[in-house]
């Protein structure tokens, strides 16, 4: 009889802390999922941004056509791509184009009068900053998450749970690099 | 999980001062009483009434500290038109400090350059720029500003830093109060009948009451200032974690420190609130134990020579290589798990505009806060039209067309949401 008890207290202790841990990866999941969508917020905002800043620049820039082709180029594909690495990817050749978009405006200073064009350059930038704080934030909640499921004993529900890692937002080591522009 | 370990080893020393502080205004309030009514329990009648002014002034700060501080300093809440840049950069920080809603924003209507943060949680907090700083700093700027802001209500700075001030104003408040009765009554207590003894008695408590209400606001002021010190380096240090951009504060931070213009309105009280010392050069005590702030000279020095990474450790090691050997934050708080590296300034290099042309873009918000219409004539000219003129209409000063204003008058912009 007093065995029972303790195998029965037993098993109840197991499947309470099987309950809680996964409430705990849940929740853990969900501020992952929503640290992702303020990243996904910004992107989109940077997607509508820019057709409106190419329309603004094309007349000044007749000469520029390449560097106006990347930007929609990459835009079109950080569009299309769906995992996030791969979107991950995408964008931060999307960044790339944009920043060497902004070093050649330099050389256009009617553009940089224009009190449209600097709006629009004005709310590119605040959301390329956006995105990178963004992807910080994502990053630091991905790793929690990551630790939390690798983890002994929690690495257990989580296997058995059907749990996996998510993946990290990583811009590639070349691009990550803003470039430095000497004046 | 580091930032909660900062706070945390944070609120241990505030504590510890505030208990030194707390202490002073509760021997005050014992020492007064008895000087006052030293035949009764008057020492613990003065320690009750000490206590209950403290908590009364307490309740009112906390639960409206921060619109008195803000109608104090002029401020005006603003929405997203009238300076989209500065809503652009309180969100960057908003999503890089992961605060749960967006701070409201206001402007001070002054040509001076400072900020301020205010706010008992993360959920109530509101950031206050002047008009000066907005049109005197770059982007990256501006960013360190707000962020180093921003760091005072996540690292919880606003709360402690209002009740250690409630607590100080509390003590200031009864030293005065005893000390100019004491120079009012002098006169007429030497008429009081009473037994030698009691006199003695009573003269011996004056004297000590005399003591204590001239030490205890000095010993309350150096706790309170070493507090606040303390927590501006840790906010400078988590405004680099923030923006990854140590030199925007540094930079900003050396234009504030040679102002052309200094802030009227900033008083004492509210002097620890802002991001430098506002009060005028003669009001700054010289010495160094007096002050709200730590010298901008060490501050930017410390932001300069951090060359490696935006985490707390690369502050620490900056900090205890500019100030000597002294250390800022517990060891568990360094030990970040991931490097965040710098980044580069997202500004424009150089500052294209002239400083005729900073001078008219202050002008403007300054007229846009105190609500003037701006009408765009055909001829190039922008008419700015006062909140008071009421006539129907106006010719432009340049090309004599008419205007009609009742059609144009827009909702005022400065008023806010």
């Amino acid at each position: 009889m007093g065995v029972l008890l303790i195998f029965l207290g037993g098993v109840l202790l197991v499947i309470f802390y099987v309950i809680n841990t996964y409430n705990v990866l849940v929740g853990l999941r969900n501020q992952v999922k929503n640290a992702w969508s303020q990243i996904d917020v910004q992107l989109k905002r940077r997607y509508d941004l820019i057709p409106n800043l190419i329309e603004t620049a094309k007349g000044y820039m007749k000469h520029e056509r390449e560097t106006l082709e990347a930007i929609v180029n990459a835009r079109s594909q950080a569009m299309s791509s769906q995992s996030i690495g791969d979107k991950a990817k995408a964008e931060g050749m999307l960044s790339d184009a944009v920043s060497k978009f902004f070093v050649v405006v330099e050389n256009y200073p009617d553009l940089k009068a224009n009190q449209n064009f600097l709006a629009l350059q004005e709310e590119l930038t605040s959301t390329e900053n956006k995105i990178a704080f963004a992807r910080q934030a994502y990053n630091d909640q991905a790793l929690f998450f990551n630790n939390k499921i690798e983890m002994f004993p929690s690495n257990i529900v989580a296997g058995i749970l059907n749990f996996t890692k998510q993946e990290f937002f990583e811009i590639p080591e070349a691009e990550r690099a803003a470039p430095k522009v000497q004046f | 999980m580091i930032l909660w370990e900062l706070i945390r080893e944070n609120q241990r020393r505030s504590w510890i001062l505030f208990i030194a502080m707390g202490g002073c205004l509760l021997a005050l309030g014992y020492a007064l009483g008895l000087a006052w009514m030293p035949h009764q329990d008057g020492g613990v009648l003065g320690m009750m009434i000490a206590a209950l002014v403290w908590f009364v002034m307490s309740l009112i700060s906390y639960f409206s500290g921060d619109s008195i501080l803000l109608s104090m300093s002029g401020a005006k809440e603003v929405n997203r038109n009238v300076h989209p840049q500065l809503f652009n950069i309180v969100e960057e920080m908003k999503i890089a400090a992961n605060l749960p809603v967006m701070p409201r924003i206001y402007i001070i209507d002054s040509p001076a350059s400072n900020a301020f943060a205010t706010g008992r949680s993360p959920e109530k907090s509101a950031v206050a720029v002047t008009a000066g700083l907005l049109s005197r700093l770059n982007r990256d700027e501006l960013q360190g500003v707000i962020a180093h802001e921003m760091s005072h209500v996540v690292n919880r700075d606003v709360l402690y830093m209002t009740f250690a001030g409630v607590l100080l104003g509390s003590i200031v408040m009864l030293s005065e109060l005893f000390l100019r009765s004491q120079y009012y009554s002098l006169g007429s207590r030497r008429y009081r009948s009473s037994s030698r003894d009691n006199n003695q008695a009573q003269a011996v408590m004056m004297v000590v009451a005399l003591v204590f209400a001239i030490l205890a606001p000095i010993l309350a002021r150096l706790f309170y200032f070493s507090l606040s010190r303390r927590r501006e380096y840790l906010a400078d240090a988590s405004a680099v974690r923030l923006t990854r951009y140590p030199e925007g504060l540094a930079s900003a931070l050396e234009k504030i420190s040679r102002p052309d213009t200094e802030l009227a309105s900033a008083n004492r009280v509210t002097a620890s609130m802002y991001i430098v010392n506002p009060l005028k050069l003669s009001q700054r005590q010289v010495v160094h134990a007096f002050s709200t702030h730590p010298p901008v000279e060490e501050r930017i020095k410390i932001l300069r020579s951090m060359m490696k990474g935006a985490n707390y450790k690369q502050y620490a090691d900056a900090f205890s290589k500019v100030k000597g050997n002294a250390s800022l934050m517990p060891a568990s708080a360094l030990a970040d798990s991931e490097p965040i590296p710098l980044r580069s300034s997202s500004s424009p290099a150089e500052d294209t505009r002239s400083s005729k042309q900073k001078a008219r873009d202050l002008g403007d918000l300054m007229r846009v806060l105190n609500d003037y219409m701006f009408i765009p004539c055909a001829c190039g000219l922008r008419i700015k039209i006062p909140p008071d003129f009421n006539r129907p209409t106006l010719a432009c000063p340049r090309c004599r067309r008419q205007h009609d204003l009742r059609s144009a008058r827009p909702e005022p912009a400065g008023s806010g949401a």
